[in-house]
């Protein structure tokens, strides 16, 4: 009994790993699997979970299952390719504009207070909007507002990191300003921008079902979570396992992702503000 | 200091003003012929060209937008040709009634469960708190909100499922809205409060002899309670994006879903208005959080 708890308390603290790790396994071997997640079979329409379907049908007939792990597939390679972007991009913005101070930190600071002026996902909504529907222009939306988080956070610390004794030492020897900047400063900035990150990647699969849940991101007939949300609130009332197949797989990864974005912060005991 | 914060915001709305102008610049190709089709007589596009002033040079159509918002005047819905000004004034009150409501439901949530999270810190009372909110934070309004609509409208059958026909239908757009909100107000109460239980003068509050009611309601809640003002100030705008899908979700006529609209239409011009006056609400809600903040704060007032 005694063992039997321990077990338990084990997987109870490993349940975020375990849960990431499922969603990572399933984008990485859904293409060697032929989910056929596309395939309509007008028989099955709606049909509610059984063996051969485990999640059951949707409303082309299509298998639920297949089609929730398409579109983590999508989710998740959304989020990876957008956080490499903004984090790479804003990272750089902030420590040149922290760094160097004078106009560049003034131009980039009002830049970013007009962009932070936009609540939420609303500014993405607008770029999308207009750039148009499909996987490419829903990166490109998240990418253009997706940095500023990262450049703040950057730049404030760049500012106190610069009058530390270890890179006056570094300026005073003559060291170039890239390598101050990859060898002094990143390394010390490193563990609160891996935080910032984790948090994104949950942020931004949340974001990628919304835009698409609004019908400017994924295209049909391409799973997505958002719009197999969308189409499943229509069918609610006669197939509620459509939403709540797909309703719970997002929330699982996302609750994962926030849990372990915590104990990183606790773990490097972080003050997170933004 | 306040004359400063007031003048701090004059570059933040000229750049809302830039970017929301330049919005439908942005558009793939041209922008008249994605609104109108290709089925658009020549005549009928360069009437709309004239008309949106894309046939002037980009400063003359910036400073025409500028003239023409101090003026309060939006323009024209490409598609039904009426005054999007008075468009938003019939649905800005609308919104403005939602996220009310739901912040009225997200305090009256949160800070008795943050509170109780904090006083019972390390017990089961904190450790539920915490997994509720955990969990919320991990439901966004298009999953909430379609999950409060099957329990409580379609299988319950209590509340409207969606509309605006019935006085009840507001409650569960912002029972979503609240609750997402609640998620993370309720962390930070129980952080801050936290916190200011660990001070010097709530010790003294104690060693004076102060019953412990006195003690958390007068002394360590009234100094928790600042920073949680301004959480509030940023989560209301959220509250203002997460009203675009609610309001989608559950049929609810605000500023949110007019946007949707339009931009399932192409209808560009209330794109553009919709997400200016977003902007804008926001702009100024943080704004007056800081005021009141300042107001609230001793510390920052005389500072």
């Amino acid at each position: 009994m005694m063992q039997f708890n321990l077990k338990i308390g084990r997987f109870l603290r490993n349940w975020p790993f375990l849960t990431i790790l499922f969603w990572l396994l399933v984008v990485m071997t859904a293409k060697l699997v032929d989910l056929t997640p596309n395939q309509i079979a007008l028989a099955n329409i709606l049909h509610a979970p059984d063996l051969s379907g485990l999640l059951g049908y949707d409303d082309l007939g299509r298998n639920i299952f297949s089609r929730v792990l398409a579109g983590a597939q999508v989710s998740l390679i959304v989020a990876f390719v957008v956080t490499g972007v903004t984090l790479v991009s804003g990272t750089a913005l902030g420590l040149l504009s922290g760094y160097y101070g004078g106009w560049v930190d003034h131009l980039l600071m009002q830049v970013t207070n007009v962009f932070l002026a936009f609540p939420g996902i609303l500014l993405a909504i607008a770029f999308a909007a207009v750039l148009g529907p499909g996987l490419n222009n829903l990166v490109l939306a998240l990418s253009i507002t997706g940095w500023v988080g990262y450049a703040r956070l950057t730049r404030a610390q760049a500012l106190a990191l610069r009058e530390r004794q270890h890179v006056q030492a570094a300026i005073s020897l003559g060291a170039s300003t890239p390598r101050i900047m990859v060898t002094h400063m990143l390394p010390l900035l490193a563990a609160p921008l891996v935080v910032e990150a984790t948090y994104s990647i949950a942020g931004l699969v949340i974001a990628e079902a919304s835009l698409s849940f609004l019908g400017l991101g994924i295209q049909a007939p391409n799973a997505s979570w958002g719009s197999m949300l969308r189409d499943g609130v229509r069918y609610m009332l006669i197939a509620p396992h459509y939403v709540l197949a797909v309703g719970i797989s997002l929330m699982s990864l996302v609750l994962a992702i926030n849990v372990l974005g915590d104990r990183l912060r606790d773990h490097w005991d972080i003050r997170r503000e933004i | 200091m306040m004359i400063k914060r007031l003048l701090g915001i004059i570059p933040v709305v000229f750049g809302v003003l830039l970017l929301t102008f330049l919005l439908v610049h942005l558009v793939p190709g041209d922008p008249v012929e994605v609104m109108l089709g290709e089925s658009a007589t020549t005549a009928d596009r360069a009437q709309l060209r004239s008309d949106l002033g894309l046939d002037q040079p980009l400063t003359i159509q910036f400073l025409t937008y500028l003239k023409h918002i101090a003026h309060g005047d939006m323009g024209r819905s490409i598609h039904t040709q009426s005054d999007i000004s008075a468009m938003l004034a019939d649905r800005i009150p609308q919104t403005a009634k939602l996220a009310l409501l739901s912040l009225a439901i997200a305090i009256a949530v949160a800070l008795p469960l943050g509170i109780l999270a904090a006083l019972k810190s390390n017990q089961w009372q904190d450790h539920l708190a915490t997994l509720s909110s955990l969990t919320l934070s991990a439901m966004p309004h298009f999953w909430l909100g379609p999950l409060l609509m099957l329990v409580f409208a379609l299988w319950l059958g209590w509340l409207p499922v969606s509309g605006m026909e019935s006085n009840a239908s507001i409650i569960l757009p912002a029972l979503t809205l609240g609750f997402g909100l609640a998620a993370i107000l309720t962390r930070m109460t129980r952080a801050s409060l936290l916190e200011v239980l660990n001070e010097d003068f709530v010790r003294t509050a104690r060693a004076k002899g102060l019953n412990e009611k006195n003690v958390i309601v007068r002394h360590a809640l009234r100094a928790a309670l600042l920073p949680i003002i301004t959480v509030l100030g940023l989560q209301l705008g959220g509250l203002l994006a997460g009203a675009v899908i609610t309001e989608t979700v559950f049929s609810w006529d605000g500023v949110g879903r007019l946007l949707v609209e339009s931009i399932e239409k192409r209808d560009y011009p209330v794109t553009q208005a919709c997400v200016l006056v977003i902007a804008l609400s926001y702009v100024v809600i943080n704004l007056l959080t800081d005021i009141i903040y300042t107001q609230l704060d001793p510390r920052v007032k005389y500072a």
